[in-house]
């Protein structure tokens, strides 16, 4: 652990829920004062823990109804492929969350899109054509939550 | 009636999405609007539920959670009950920072943390074997994350 105390855990649960909220209203809120806070906040920042902002929207208020995870398994391993596969799939604009990992598949994605037809196009035009793709597993989301993890 | 937002209110979530944290002064400005109209507009938005909050990003990697896997699970449907109460006991595990049921071969997805391997191993064997009507269980060990966006198309 870095050296974070109870407060530094009680700020991030607010700035987690908030991150618009001043440094004197997150004060408030964990009992401390303004220019405390203020220091916690900005320490948190260089070290790293806080690490930037989400903008949190309903994709299904604007047009995007349906979200599906995708497995991906490259059809041929080596660095160059790797390199070639990341350039290529984070440039997909549907595409919201890229990560290699170990195990049954090498990449998971997360993915935005209108409609199911929608995800046809995108499946067939811009996954299926990515340079190595080899397996592919979708699952459409139906729901989810965000827990507070070791936070709560 | 269903509020419907217009061109003006999906340029400033672009804007809003690409610098979440640019000041108000300087997020008008780029959507070509005067601050009023952004403030006013922002609070349709978020009325209305399509924005639903700006939150900070924790980065438990830098807090010294070193291990991150995504497990997938698939549940034995034989009995009715199974999915509210994998759910429940999921939810109370402190390591799950992340959520998600789905249509297809995998039922439920989550995401756990660990300190590093050997807290790793006693989560997945203390708190994750044990919950309740698993059928199977697969493991993804996160290595790197390559892309992480809230974007839409907008």
């Amino acid at each position: 652990m870095t050296g974070l105390d109870a407060t530094d855990l009680a700020i991030l649960r607010v700035l987690a829920g908030d991150a618009t909220r001043s440094a004197a209203d997150a004060g408030r809120a964990v009992g401390i004062g303004q220019p405390a806070a203020w220091r916690r906040i900005k320490r948190l920042t260089d070290q790293g823990v806080i690490a930037g902002r989400r903008v949190v929207l309903d994709p299904a208020a604007l047009g995007f109804g349906v979200t599906v995870f995708l497995g991906i398994r490259l059809a041929a391993k080596g660095r160059t492929s790797l390199e070639e596969f990341e350039r290529a799939v984070t440039a997909i604009p549907e595409v919201q969350l890229v990560q290699h990992v170990l195990g049954q598949f090498d990449y998971r994605l997360r993915i935005t899109a209108r409609d199911i037809s929608d995800f046809e196009r995108i499946l067939r035009r811009r996954i299926m054509t990515l340079p190595g793709v080899g397996q592919v597993e979708a699952n459409v989301m139906l729901s989810e939550e965000r827990r507070p993890g070791p936070l709560g | 009636m269903k509020f419907m937002p217009d061109m003006t209110d999906r340029r400033i979530l672009r804007q809003l999405l690409a610098d979440p944290a640019a000041p108000m002064a300087v997020l008008a400005e780029r959507a070509g609007i005067t601050p009023a109209s952004l403030w006013r507009r922002l609070e349709r938005l978020r009325e209305a539920g399509v924005l639903k909050g700006v939150q900070a990003r924790i980065d438990w990697r830098a807090m010294g959670w070193e291990v991150e896997v995504s497990l997938r699970f698939t549940l034995d449907k034989t009995n009715p009950r199974a999915f509210d109460e994998f759910l429940a006991a999921l939810r109370e595990v402190p390591e799950v920072i992340e959520i998600q049921s789905f249509l297809g071969s995998v039922d439920w997805r989550a995401s756990v943390i660990a300190r590093d391997m050997a807290h790793w191993q006693q989560v997945y064997r203390d708190r994750i074997l044990t919950l309740p009507h698993i059928a199977e269980l697969e493991a993804l060990m996160l290595i790197a994350t390559i892309k992480d966006s809230a974007e839409l198309p907008l």
